[in-house]
């Protein structure tokens, strides 16, 4: 029986890490060397081309934007869900997770027939000279639609935790809804608020789907850095793709450690 | 007075941020793909390639949700149950799909699977190759949430059923997995909502090959085309599917709830 029991324990064990190792360890792990296959100066020298810098920026900046805008509204939306009652909260509620049901592919076309020219915004912005597909705006959309779940998601919990006696007792003492948010509520969310802002950021640099159709992928302009590893890719520049692809990596282990300090930090 | 003048403030601005971001692109979205009539939406959804493309999807997506179910319980179990030094390490590393871009992720997988695979094992342009990149970024969600169940799970209930004689397996299955259920349905909706739509890691896997055309795969083509009309529909399909499993799985999860135990 105690043999069997260890048998079960060991084999069980064994076979969870196995797969973890041949699905995901050791295929991360080959990033670095199909990388540096070739030296330390070609991988170097095959990623700070200007079109791929370029897309290495555009990336930060249309990450950054999105993570403001998601963060602002992920804040204000969870207030609203916990915080008080209205009709059509329900619906709400389903409406923040639609992003997670949908295809990114899918958010990239819906943005390209309401931008396109015949579509119901196309003609208004695109008569008065703004370009909203093809372009920085376009691709900022695609990509705050397509992270906007994670800080609603992750503050929500945290907010019914804390419940709203302190604000109350703040209120009373005199203070207005802005000190109470900033003084009593901000502080005590913060750590939600960070591991949201954490999954908003990682999904955000690495969104590749949705901004594959409405960028329309010029080199060097509107191609950020997952377009450039998949075009460097499909143009043999393996050396420069794998590269690439090792830098995303290193920034989502980075994200992963932050995670997990965030976490640590929330539980304690 | 004014609390509730802010509130409905508040109401307003996340209804107009809501619309604006999600709500108006899906409903131009459905609009565009109902242009052609409702025959003319029917006509592309059931057209060959588009046909294969949502069938595609939706076997690898249950495939995919089921291997998970099994290995997703498995790592959680040993992540709860069982020590060993490193755990600390692959309890971290199990996220990393969530972080790392979709793109890379492709890229990885073909780095050893691929055709200058160092194993010796080719699965570049297969639906294999595309069953296990879905595998890789629909790792995390059964595990983690099933993990914190089992963090929970009073462990004197399964002690009691194995001192009254039940097998190993009988006290998974009657006494463990009753309160797991709701969790792995959970698990279920966001893993199949995510392998049905995947796009970016599958994208250099499948080769652009009709066999290995999965749904996104086929609107993306069709965009690229420029048929945009069919590309809809097969989008709105895709997203009744998915809302539809949701729908499912929700209700499922209430049942269980109530009549679980």
């Amino acid at each position: 029986m105690a043999a069997r029991d260890r048998l079960g324990k060991y084999g069980l064990r064994y076979f969870a890490l196995g797969y973890l190792t041949m699905l995901l360890l050791i295929p991360v792990g080959m990033i670095s060397y199909r990388a540096f296959e070739h030296g330390f100066s070609a991988a170097w020298s095959s990623v700070t081309t200007p079109d791929a810098l370029h897309a290495f920026l555009l990336t930060i900046e249309i990450a950054a934007i999105a993570v403001v805008a998601n963060t602002i509204f992920g804040v204000g939306c969870a207030l609203l869900l916990v915080r008080s009652n209205f009709r059509g909260k329900a619906l709400l509620n389903a409406i923040i997770d639609l992003p997670f049901a949908i295809s990114p592919v899918v958010v990239g076309l819906a943005l390209l027939l309401l931008y396109g020219r015949t579509g119901w915004f196309g003609s208004m912005f695109l008569d008065n000279g703004v370009q909203i597909l093809f372009a920085m705006p376009g691709m900022v959309l695609a990509t705050i639609f397509i992270s906007l779940p994670f800080v609603v998601r992750e503050v929500v919990p945290v907010l019914h935790e804390i419940g709203d006696e302190q604000e109350q007792a703040a209120q009373t003492l005199g203070a207005n809804w802005w000190q109470t948010f900033w003084r009593i509520t901000l502080p005590a969310i913060r750590w939600g608020v960070g591991y949201g802002v954490v999954l908003t950021t990682a999904r955000a640099l690495g969104e590749f789907g949705a901004v594959a159709v409405v960028s329309g992928r010029i080199s060097g302009q509107t191609e950020t850095a997952p377009l450039w590893v998949w075009r460097e890719f499909g143009q043999f520049n393996t050396t420069g793709a794998y590269t690439a692809s090792l830098v995303l990596a290193l920034i989502a282990i980075a994200t992963l450690l932050a995670m997990n300090s965030f976490k640590r930090k929330e539980a304690s | 007075m004014p609390r509730l003048g802010g509130a409905t403030l508040g109401r307003g601005l996340v209804t107009a941020y809501l619309s604006l971001i999600v709500l108006i692109p899906i409903a131009a979205l459905v609009s565009k793909s109902l242009e052609g009539g409702l025959s003319g939406f029917w006509d592309s959804v059931t057209s060959p390639l588009a046909l294969s493309a949502l069938k595609l999807s939706l076997i690898l997506a249950l495939i995919v949700v089921a291997i998970n179910l099994v290995t997703g319980t498995a790592l959680a179990w040993v992540l709860v149950r069982d020590k060993f030094p490193g755990k600390a390490l692959v309890n971290s590393v199990i996220d990393l799909p969530f972080a790392l871009p979709t793109v890379v992720a492709g890229i990885t997988l073909l780095a050893l699977y691929g055709t200058n695979s160092p194993v010796g094992i080719d699965i570049a342009f297969t639906r294999v190759g595309i069953t296990v990149a879905l595998l890789f970024v629909t790792l995390p969600f059964i595990v983690r949430t099933v993990q914190p169940v089992l963090l929970e799970l009073d462990r004197e209930m399964e002690e009691a059923a194995a001192s009254l004689g039940a097998s190993p397996f009988t006290t998974f299955r009657r006494v463990i997995f009753p309160n797991l259920r709701p969790a792995l349905l959970a698990g279920t909706a966001l893993a199949f909502a995510r392998a049905i739509g995947e796009f970016g890691s599958v994208i250099l896997i499948s080769g652009n090959l009709p066999k290995t055309q999965t749904a996104p795969l086929f609107i993306f083509a069709q965009i690229e085309s420029g048929n945009t009309e069919g590309a809809g529909a097969v989008s709105v399909t895709l997203l009744v599917i998915a809302l539809l499993v949701l729908l499912v799985i929700g209700r499922l999860t209430h049942w269980s709830l109530r009549h679980g135990r």
